[in-house]
């Protein structure tokens, strides 16, 4: 009895004990939720936030681009997709099959869903076809009860209308890349695209627009559960250049015919650029809809790049296109006057150098006006020898060349206009006196682009005003005529009238090196130079044996320059061509230039004034309400 | 003496019904409604699929737990042998289905509910060792030889359940075996002596664990390791239970569990999702519950006349704190994740069964304390 009572008590102590361990784990387990929820709780409710709330950037619409009249340049086409979400459809492949009897869908496309199909999570929409036609889309809604799991999605798409011909000047959107992702979170959104080249890239920021955001629960797998905030997005500005769309067109096709060349059409008062093209180009609607490795090689390769916008950027000799900057600098410093002659041999020589004309056997006398109608380089070798290349690089630089305009597009180039100081600092040699002599024929150092050589050409024309080009209206950018118009330039006017009748001259007299582009009717009559840019050292072989440069291969043919303006008696437009290789200006440029002219007085865009934007919708002629499918 | 007189005094059915513990009925009550709530919130907010099966279950296994209850404590020591073995039984038939069907298989399939005769095996286990330390005295326990029987009672069934496998299962019959052994007056020495055997064990355990159960005690040991993979569900549980606070986010409004961060959030890890909704003061008040619940068992046992009600009562009150325990300890990141439910709580109907069974016999001892079981 008493081991009994003994067993009870070793029983109700070890009982207790028991007890007492339960409770102390229940007062373990107490602890840690209090530690968790206290202690660590803020820590946990963070990542907890973390866990549920995704934000979701909305991307605001792009801004449109329209030319002078307001016809659109690069527009927001509407993209519609064929969309699968797997969860939706108890038959994927089903689905898809149904889908192939109603609208064109590929093999490939099939096995391709199907493929994605096991490797995602299921509520994730897969894209079977996108840039579906209007016809198709209806098809598919008409028979979408048929068509477990199938949705149209309407997605956006930069689109170009001009295709090629607006390449070069707007350029064009694509993916972003890492090394430009930064601040905006817009960058970050997967299928964002901004400005690459040309306008896109250079008003980028003010045609993005802003970003909404939409804060969207989500649970564990990322689907989304429900909207809790939302905050739509701005779209962003129109663009409105001063561009004739139209005239874009027909410059761009005119070129077409070359290999390789460029042109330019402006205002020579206002500065405004009415076309602006470069050839060879290509279709920037390919970069919005995915360039296939194949075609990118195939431009990259192209010897003739088409990716360079020359107009701005290809940098060429001005060749005889500068005389008129010579001799104003002669006319001006009074080196020669308007009568003063010269008499051409076929070659000048300065010291033991002999420098030749481009005619053989020389012109005889010539003046200054005869001497830019014939383009006798002799007259402006010989005062060059006087002059010296500052006094002529004053000229140069007066007129517009050597410099950058801050004009809209990046790919602006400044090209060069030498001097002694220049030549001392490039190259630690002082300058040569030989060299002015080339300098005087537009060779040698001398480099100037299409842009400048038209503001060149502008300035002698528009009655001796620093003009600069410009090419986007509105408040986007500053770069247009200041009040009371661009700054008068300090030259004398009978000298720019001396220059204005030596390019009359060259048009529009007998013997004349453009004689053969002239238009007969005085309304449209053009005046002009012409250029012909040396690429190779002309060899004293080559000039014996008269080898003719369309003989050399492509590469080593001499530009083909034409500057020139219309209507002859009132200017007002004026062009630029520069065909690359092209052989001789009076042969190539100047019916180039001569098409350009009288298609840009015939449209006339200058009596038009520039499109106002009236509404602030960045997708004209389209809802504001997206399109709801 | 009013104890000598009803000694003499079979009570009848009202008078039992009148005895029931009607405290610890409301205690397990509760803990349902517990069960209920969090279950609602898992739906996210509605009766089906889970809440109002629950709730049918339990109203079911409570009339089983009253009948149990008032079934005379000596027919369950009487057929307390038969039990045994026909959960042995059992046991060794899912085993055998086991290895004719496809990959571990711990269930039978009642129709009705899906019987997972481990679950039992715990009950009869405790039942076993009950009434075999029922006769044996103090000296008895000091003696090796007299344990033998016992146990093989708790190894049999462990190897059994290790076959399945099932680590958490074994572990826990382990443990509540341990509890009545110590209960029943065996030496500390043999406790000792198990611990640093155990240890020794520990590499050769390990040799015979399955990948995922290595995984799982890797993964316990840092969780960091796979914060994507199998460290994943204590570190969302986590996250849960700390975002909750002190006054939790609300019903209805606990994040983590409805939108799916958490893994089974009906099951295994509806606790995480009561304090993430209902915070610190809910989770506490929810350990109070049990913590009453497992007093209430102590004190049916150390009011017991008898061995077998002792220890069959503190068996099953130490059975049910180890699920508790087992369960919220995993949840809070302190052991690894087995899965084991929360009893009452989670949803599941053998759990719910075992549970009820259990506070059934607890109930007997009491209503049957001057019940002479034996001699």
């Amino acid at each position: 009895m008493k081991k009994q009572q003994d067993h009870v008590k070793v029983f109700t102590r070890r009982a207790f004990v028991i007890g007492g361990i339960q409770c102390g784990i229940l007062g373990v387990l107490g602890g840690r939720l209090a530690w968790l929820q206290v202690a660590q709780g803020s820590r946990y409710k963070t990542l907890s936030e973390k866990n549920r709330i995704n934000l979701k950037v909305l991307a605001p619409e792009r801004g449109q681009i329209v030319d002078r009249f307001g016809v659109p340049l690069a527009v927001n086409a509407q993209n519609f997709r064929a969309l699968i979400v797997p969860e939706q459809t108890d038959d994927i492949e089903k689905s898809l099959r149904s889908l192939q009897e109603t609208i064109e869908i590929s093999e490939e496309d099939i096995q391709r869903v199907l493929k994605q199909a096991k490797k995602t999570a299921r509520f994730v929409p897969i894209e079977i076809r996108d840039d579906l036609e209007w016809e198709d889309v209806a098809k598919v809604e008409v028979n979408l009860p048929d068509l477990p799991g199938l949705n149209i999605d309407v997605g956006e798409r930069r689109s170009y209308p001009y295709g090629e011909a607006t390449a070069h000047l707007i350029g064009y959107v694509a993916a972003v890349d890492k090394s430009e992702i930064g601040k905006d979170p817009l960058l970050s959104l997967p299928g964002f695209k901004i400005g690459k080249t040309g306008i896109e890239k250079r008003f980028d920021l003010d045609m993005r627009g802003v970003a909404g955001r939409a804060d969207v629960e989500v649970n564990v797998v990322g689907r989304e559960v429900r909207e809790l905030r939302k905050q739509d997005s701005r779209h962003g500005k129109r663009v409105v250049l001063t561009i004739d769309g139209e005239l874009q067109r027909f410059t761009q096709s005119r070129l077409a015919e070359q290999k390789s060349a460029s042109a330019v059409i402006m205002d020579a008062h206002s500065g405004a650029v009415y076309a602006l093209a470069s050839h060879p180009s290509f279709d920037p609607n390919i970069f919005t809809s995915g360039i296939t490795a194949a075609q990118m090689l195939e431009l990259d390769s192209n010897p003739a790049k088409p990716f360079v916008n020359k107009a701005v950027s290809g940098q060429y000799p001005p060749a005889s296109t500068f005389k008129m900057i010579t001799l104003l600098a002669g006319l001006s410093e009074g080196v020669v006057t308007s009568k003063s002659t010269v008499y051409c041999k076929g070659h000048y020589t300065l010291g033991r150098d002999r420098f030749h004309c481009w005619k053989r056997g020389g012109h005889g006398w010539v003046d200054a006006r005869e001497a830019l109608q014939v383009s006798c380089d002799s007259y402006f070798y010989e005062m060059a020898a006087e002059l010296g290349i500052d006094n002529i690089a004053k000229y140069a630089h007066m007129m517009g060349l050597g410099e950058k305009y801050g004009f809209e597009l990046s790919e602006e180039r400044a090209g060069l206009v030498p001097d002694k100081n220049w030549k001392l600092g490039q190259f630690g040699e002082k300058w040569q006196p030989g060299e002015s002599i080339v300098a005087s024929i537009g060779q040698g150092y001398l480099q100037a682009t299409p842009l400048q050589l038209a503001v060149m050409t502008s300035r002698f024309v528009n009655g001796g005003y620093a003009v600069k080009p410009w090419i986007t209206g509105g408040d986007i950018w500053d770069n247009k005529p200041p009040e009371g118009g661009w700054p008068k330039m300090d030259v004398n006017k009978f000298h720019m009238s001396v220059v204005k009748d030596g390019m009359d001259r060259v048009v529009n007299t007998r013997n004349g090196t453009a004689y053969g582009s002239r238009v007969e009717d005085p309304q449209y009559s053009f005046s002009g130079k012409t250029g012909t840019g040396q690429v190779q050292r002309i060899t004293m072989q080559q000039r014996l044996s008269g080898v003719k440069n369309e003989e050399l291969e492509w590469k080593s043919r001499h530009h083909a320059l034409f500057v020139g303006y219309a209507p002859m008696n009132n200017p007002r437009y004026v062009c630029s061509v520069v065909v690359e290789h092209g052989i001789g200006g009076s042969r190539t440029a100047a019916p180039i230039a001569k098409d350009l002219l009288l298609e840009v007085q015939k449209r006339d865009p200058a009596k038009t004034p520039l499109y106002e934007p009236s509404d602030h919708v960045a997708g004209a002629g389209k809802q504001e309400e997206p399109t709801s499918l | 003496m009013s104890s000598s007189i009803s000694l003499k005094h079979e009570q009848s059915l009202l008078e039992r019904l009148a005895n029931l513990n009607w405290v610890l009925f409301l205690l397990i009550t509760a803990i349902a409604c517990v069960g209920f709530t969090a279950l609602y919130s898992a739906a996210g907010g509605s009766a089906s699929p889970w809440a109002a099966k629950h709730m049918t279950r339990f109203a079911v296994a409570a009339f089983g737990m009253i009948i149990i209850a008032i079934i005379d404590i000596k027919w369950w020591y009487r057929f307390t042998w038969p039990l045994y073995f026909l959960g042995f039984f059992l046991l060794l038939v899912v085993e055998i289905m086991g290895h004719v069907g496809m990959g571990a298989q711990r269930w039978i399939d009642l129709g009705f509910i899906k019987l997972q005769p481990s679950e039992l095996m715990k009950i009869v286990v405790v039942m076993a060792l009950a009434r075999y330390f029922h006769t044996a005295t103090l000296d008895d326990m000091r003696r090796i030889p007299y344990l033998v029987i016992p146990l093989l009672i708790v190894l049999a069934p462990v190897g059994l359940v290790l076959l399945q496998p099932d680590l958490g299962t074994s572990l826990m019959i382990i443990m509540a075996g341990a509890a009545m052994f110590f209960m029943a007056g065996a030496s500390i020495w043999l406790y000792i002596g198990g611990a640093v055997g155990v240890a020794a064990l520990i590499p050769v355990a390990w040799h015979f664990m399955r990948d995922y159960q290595k995984q799982r005690v890797l993964t316990f040991l840092d969780p960091e390791r796979d914060p994507l993979g199998a460290g994943y569900h204590i570190t969302q549980s986590k996250i849960a239970l700390g975002s909750g606070g002190v006054e939790g986010k609300g019903f209805l409004e606990g994040t983590q569990s409805r939108l799916n961060f958490l893994p089974e959030k009906q099951t295994d890890f509806i606790f995480t999702l009561w304090a993430e909704e209902f915070g610190l003061f809910g989770g506490g008040m929810l350990l109070i519950l049990f913590g009453l619940v497992f007093m209430y068992g102590l004190w049916i046992s150390v009011r017991g006349r008898q061995n077998y009600m002792r220890y069959l009562a503190l068996g099953l009150s130490v059975n049910f704190s180890l699920y508790v325990f087992i369960n919220i300890a995993m949840v809070m990141g302190l052991i690894p994740v087995v899965g084991a439910p929360l009893p009452l709580i989670s949803y599941g109907g053998t759990s719910m069964l075992a549970a009820m069974i259990g506070f059934g016999l607890m109930m007997s001892c009491s209503i049957h304390q001057h019940t002479k079981v034996s001699r």
